[in-house]
């Protein structure tokens, strides 16, 4: 038996290499895990019927080649990333018959080491949710509590890792979709940078926005597989390289915690733990001080207004007629209505309207233009914040897991789920979500993280300050 | 914001939307609208907005991109002799 729960990239490369076990073994065992719990918590949409061929490829790169650290190593991937020939939906019914015909480029870098790609992850159509609750194929149970949603978009792979579905995962974040479902599922989940990880072949929600990040159960994991995936490409006109020089701010190691982003709306239970971990962070010779950022409460009405304009203009492309589904009508403009009218689910309809909304004529100045500029001021303040401290810290959400069913009608209570999460997708910063404690709540355990965040592809400071967090958090 | 409003958007938008899908967007494109609006009493008079758009160029050369051809002629809703058909436009 391969002890799944306390594995860990580094220690299964070791037993890869020394022969404890094989990597079909390995995949077998997470196979068996997916197998036991996929019908009850459905996080995976789809298991890829060649994991194990994957696997023994790997396992011939051990014998005779150059193994990388991620060679064998099981991965979900969520569902919005394409793998050749393999099915991708976007938990969309409009590509529920959809197989990708290319390579995404970070599928292609986990092929590149043959890292064993399991299965696709379920997620909110498009990635628009926080709760899986809007997947066409139904909602993914939080493995601490099935009562409970696993958090998202990207909550079939946080889920996946909690339950050892897959020793790491890939989802994307957009407002938060890496980092919520990791605090609500009790991993590790990050955001890179803004253009640091290609989106090519990553199915498009908001392109000022989007961004791929690693889901894993401890921060050097999800080190390992960001600095896979990592990098500038040539198919992806908005990845970039980073800066030569990076500004070094001085000694004194300072995090600073925006405190009047936490004065309402959020769980004393959660804001108490975020006062424990800081007492704890304060341990390891970091000073913590309160700062201020202005505008960083106007991070979710303009995520809401700039969002959905870029929906509005992604999601034009699914009409029917080159690919997923087709509803005929009476003509070819009939086609589009049908088909978009029956492939697209309520939350995508919501989104695609208000998009339309702020970027029509009349409205646009006082919704899309405003929150543009908006965001430049959330922008301003982060860079003047970074010039007094190294790092950000906030809890990563207001609440733990919260119930299946309970904010599904009310989409601006869904959409304040955001509140922390959202500022770094509107500044492009990158920013980690660190499991911190539990909350109880009816007798189970609930996981709640904390969040880090860091100046423009400072990931390294945010792998630094978890690991010393992980070692001192017990 | 009334029901006509949700309609033209929906035509603009090209969605077909059942009379109950409109009530239901109605009142949610209400709730939503009336919650960003607070944006407003941001003072942004002297703020630039801060996309900078940048030109991102590459040769002007063919190449093969790893694409399955195949894969994506068996996927149209309709063909013909390899093409995509479509219903006419005129």
């Amino acid at each position: 038996m391969i002890d799944l729960k306390n594995l860990t990239i580094e220690k299964a490369h070791k037993s890869l290499k020394n022969g404890d076990f094989t990597a079909v073994e390995l995949v077998e065992a997470y196979l068996e895990v997916i197998k036991t719990n996929n019908k009850n918590l459905n996080i995976f949409l789809e298991v890829f019927a060649d994991a194990i061929e994957q696997a023994r490829v790997a396992d011939e790169e051990f014998k005779s080649g150059t193994p990388h650290l991620m060679t064998g190593i099981p991965i979900a991937i969520k569902d919005n990333i394409l793998f050749k020939g393999h099915r991708v939906s976007a938990g969309s019914k409009i590509l529920e018959n959809y197989t990708a015909t290319y390579d995404s480029t970070v599928v292609k870098k986990l092929k590149g080491v043959n890292a064993v790609i399991i299965g696709r992850t379920n997620m909110d159509e498009f990635a628009m949710g926080v709760s899986t609750e809007n997947s066409a194929y139904g909602v993914t149970k939080n493995p601490h509590d099935p009562t409970r949603v696993p958090g998202g978009s990207s909550g079939g792979s946080t889920a996946s890792v909690a339950i050892g579905g897959s020793l790491v995962a890939l989802g994307s974040d957009t407002g938060g979709s890496c980092r919520q479902p990791a605090s609500f599922c009790g991993v590790v989940g990050l955001k890179p940078t803004y253009g640091s990880v290609s989106r090519n072949g990553l199915i498009a929600m908001g392109s000022s926005l989007d961004v791929i990040g690693p889901i894993g159960k401890s921060v050097s994991d999800v080190e390992i597989v960001f600095n896979l995936i990592r990098g500038m490409d040539e198919m992806d006109s908005t990845s970039s390289s980073p800066p030569n020089s990076q500004g070094k701010r001085g000694n004194k190691k300072i995090i600073g915690v925006p405190r009047n982003l936490m004065k309402e709306g959020i769980d004393s239970r959660v804001l108490a733990n975020f006062e424990k971990a800081i007492e704890k962070i304060k341990t390891t010779g970091w000073e913590v001080r309160d700062i201020e950022l202005p505008h960083v409460g106007y991070s979710v009405p303009s995520y809401y207004i700039v969002t959905p304009a870029e929906i509005s203009a992604n999601l034009a492309r699914f009409d029917g007629i080159r690919y997923g589904v087709h509803k005929d009508g009476e003509n070819l403009v009939d086609d589009y209505f049908e088909t978009k009218g029956y492939g697209f689910g309520r939350e995508v309809k919501r989104r695609i309207l208000v998009g339309t909304y702020v970027l029509s004529s009349g409205y646009y100045d006082a919704y899309y233009n405003k929150a543009t500029r908006v965001r430049s001021l959330i922008a301003e303040d982060f860079r003047l914040a970074f010039e007094k401290v190294d790092l950000i810290l906030t809890p990563t959400t207001t609440g733990p897991a919260f119930k299946i069913g309970e904010k599904v009608n009310d989409p601006v209570k869904m959409y304040l789920e955001d509140v922390f999460t959202a500022p770094a997708n509107m500044t492009g910063l990158p920013a980690i979500s660190i499991p911190a404690g539990f909350v109880a709540e009816g007798g189970v355990n609930l996981p709640v993280g904390i969040q880090f965040i860091a100046p423009h592809f400072a990931e390294d400071s945010l792998f630094q300050v978890g690991k010393q967090f992980e070692k001192i958090r017990n | 914001m009334d029901i006509k409003d949700v309609e033209k958007l929906a035509e603009l938008a090209r969605i077909e939307l059942s009379l109950g899908e409109k009530k239901g967007l109605l009142k949610d494109l209400q709730g939503i609208l009336e919650y960003v609006r607070q944006i407003e009493r941001v003072e942004t008079k002297e703020t630039k907005p801060q996309i900078r758009p940048r030109n991102v160029w590459r040769e002007d050369k063919v190449e093969t991109r790893d694409f399955s051809r195949e894969l994506i002629i068996s996927q149209f809703p309709d063909k013909q002799n390899g093409f995509l058909k479509v219903k006419k436009i005129l």
